[in-house]
């Protein structure tokens, strides 16, 4: 049965890998905010799933707050700035996906590289998903990279956190309490903060486009 | 090789020559019916090849013997195809013959002879047609090799009987490899099967159309035998899926009990398989060729990720 509920886990680290890959590849911004929810929920349930097999109740009330936060409420918050931004359906002109795939590819590599050695001295139950949630984070990042707009920049961020939450929820078991609640703290005054700041960059230059702020000074 | 082997063998090419025109049909039906058209009959497909094959066979004036011979070449190399994939038992005598890898290359030899039979005469849309095969069938070989290699690096082999037998007859597991190579397959399938986000089956415009033009200068029994080998090659590429990831009642050697209970179980995956199909077709919409490569790199780096991830987890 543990057994069972490992391969599980291990099931629901692929399905985060490809959905990882699946919004560096998207195109439009309400589905980036779909795909964001979804990975939220994978989360949740692999959060859930570590805390059954552990035995560790602590992880319940950690992923009680992952769903509250990352699968309902951010979510409805970004929906809440696209609509007010009037950037729900906009496109993103994107260069180059199988080049950034390629590259993808390569970090996933070195991320699995770099697990390797760690989780052969783990014995936890999902000492395997380190390397793919470090594969996780790395492409969140070069996802934060490769945009030039600033909404999947923010969902760029904010899915790098859950690379992190997952990578500490697979190799200790979760972070202890205070640490965590201050994390998804941390992570709402953010999103606020950056929400505030959409709407300024907006008023400024009228346009989310981040190379504006390249600029130092007005021309 | 026993005598039951060679029966299922037997059985087995029978029934994909038999099957795969009515799997044509049952997906056609379920596309009518989700896009709210009336739909044609079911038995649609035989009565076209039955017309098809009365009919004379117009050949251009110029034809090489290569335009001749590749639709037999081509419905040859299907029939093998469905012959070496296990769908009923895994005691097959003419598995050993093929494993994964020569079916990926019966798969490119059919492309390759088709292709040059549609430049043959010399005709513009022939060539647009056959380029464009070709670009879409180099992308997604690569693809269909690698998800291959996930299953095979599961069961340590690349012959298929042994990869299902690994597979079907194993304790309850869950491969997270499977999970990546599977979207990966049904991707490249979509595209070899041009199927719609990739080239729509039911058009004639002449702009889209990718496997349409490679047999436009066709007819007659010619055309009958293109049709048929298209039916084959959908279905041998849903029993591949159905082998991989949904092994469950495909009977073993010595087991005839067996043969008897898969061959309904078959039919009833490749139903579902079909409406799925059907379904998948409807939600999507044909995309711009030159957003081909970029569908198929994702299928290809999806099947790569599955091998890694297969690497790291120890499977």
């Amino acid at each position: 049965m543990t057994e069972l509920v490992g391969q599980l886990i291990n099931l629901l680290a692929a399905i985060l890998l490809m959905l990882s890959f699946a919004m560096i590849s998207q195109r439009r911004i309400l589905s980036l905010i779909h795909l964001f929810t979804a990975q939220g929920a994978t989360l949740v349930a692999a959060t859930v799933l570590v805390g059954y097999a552990t035995q560790q109740p602590h992880l319940y009330i950690s992923a009680g707050i992952t769903l509250l936060l990352k699968v309902i409420a951010i979510p409805l918050l970004l929906h809440r700035v696209i609509t007010r931004l009037d950037v729900r359906w906009d496109v993103e002109t994107l260069i180059n996906i199988p080049m950034t795939m390629i590259i993808g590819i390569a970090l996933v590599i070195f991320a699995f590289n770099l697990a390797l050695p760690i989780s052969k001295l783990s014995v936890s139950l999902a000492r395997g998903t380190l390397g793919i949630a470090l594969a996780c984070v790395l492409l969140s990042f070069m996802m934060m990279i490769t945009r030039s707009k600033a909404v999947p920049q923010v969902i760029g961020f904010l899915s790098m956190e859950n690379g992190l939450f997952f990578a500490a929820t697979s190799a200790t078991y979760g972070m202890p309490m205070v640490v965590e609640l201050g994390i998804a703290l941390d992570v709402l005054v953010g999103i606020l903060i950056l929400g505030v700041f959409l709407f300024h960059i907006r008023e400024q230059f009228d346009s989310l486009d981040i190379s504006h702020l390249e600029k130092l000074k007005e021309d | 090789m026993t005598g039951l082997g060679a029966f299922s063998q037997l059985l087995e090419i029978v029934m994909a020559l038999l099957l795969a025109p009515l799997l044509g049909g049952w997906i056609n039906q379920w596309r009518a019916w989700l896009q709210n058209r009336s739909a044609p009959g079911l038995l649609q497909p035989y009565r076209m090849l039955h017309k098809l094959f009365n009919k004379e066979s117009v050949v251009a004036e110029h034809a090489s013997p290569l335009f001749r011979g590749a639709p037999y070449i081509v419905f040859g190399c299907m029939a093998l195809a469905c012959a070496i994939i296990p769908t009923l038992s895994t005691d097959l005598p003419l598995s050993p013959a093929a494993d994964a890898i020569a079916l990926v290359g019966l798969f490119a030899l059919a492309r390759v002879f088709i292709s040059l039979a549609a430049m043959d005469v010399g005709t513009s849309f022939g060539t647009l047609g056959a380029r464009r095969e070709m670009l879409i069938g180099f992308l997604a070989e690569p693809a269909l090799l690698m998800v291959l290699f996930s299953a095979s690096l599961i069961s340590k082999s690349t012959s298929l009987t042994t990869i299902v037998e690994t597979l079907a007859h194993r304790d309850l597991a869950i491969y997270p490899s499977l999970a990546l190579a599977g979207v990966a397959f049904t991707m490249v399938s979509l595209a070899e099967n041009a199927r719609v986000p990739v080239d729509n089956p039911a058009t004639h415009l002449e702009l889209t159309m990718i496997h349409e033009a490679l047999i436009l200068e066709y007819s007659g029994r010619h055309l009958a035998l293109l049709e048929w080998a298209a039916c084959l090659k959908l279905f041998a590429y849903s029993c591949i899926g159905l082998a991989l990831f949904f092994p469950w009642g495909i009977a073993e050697a010595e087991a005839p009990l067996a043969l008897l209970l898969a061959m309904p179980v078959l039919i009833l995956k490749l139903a579902i398989g079909g409406a799925l199909l059907a379904l998948l077709e409807t939600l999507s919409a044909k995309m711009r060729i030159f957003r081909v490569p970029e569908f198929l790199a994702t299928a290809f780096l999806l099947a790569v990720i599955g091998m890694l991830v297969n690497i790291l987890l120890g499977g």
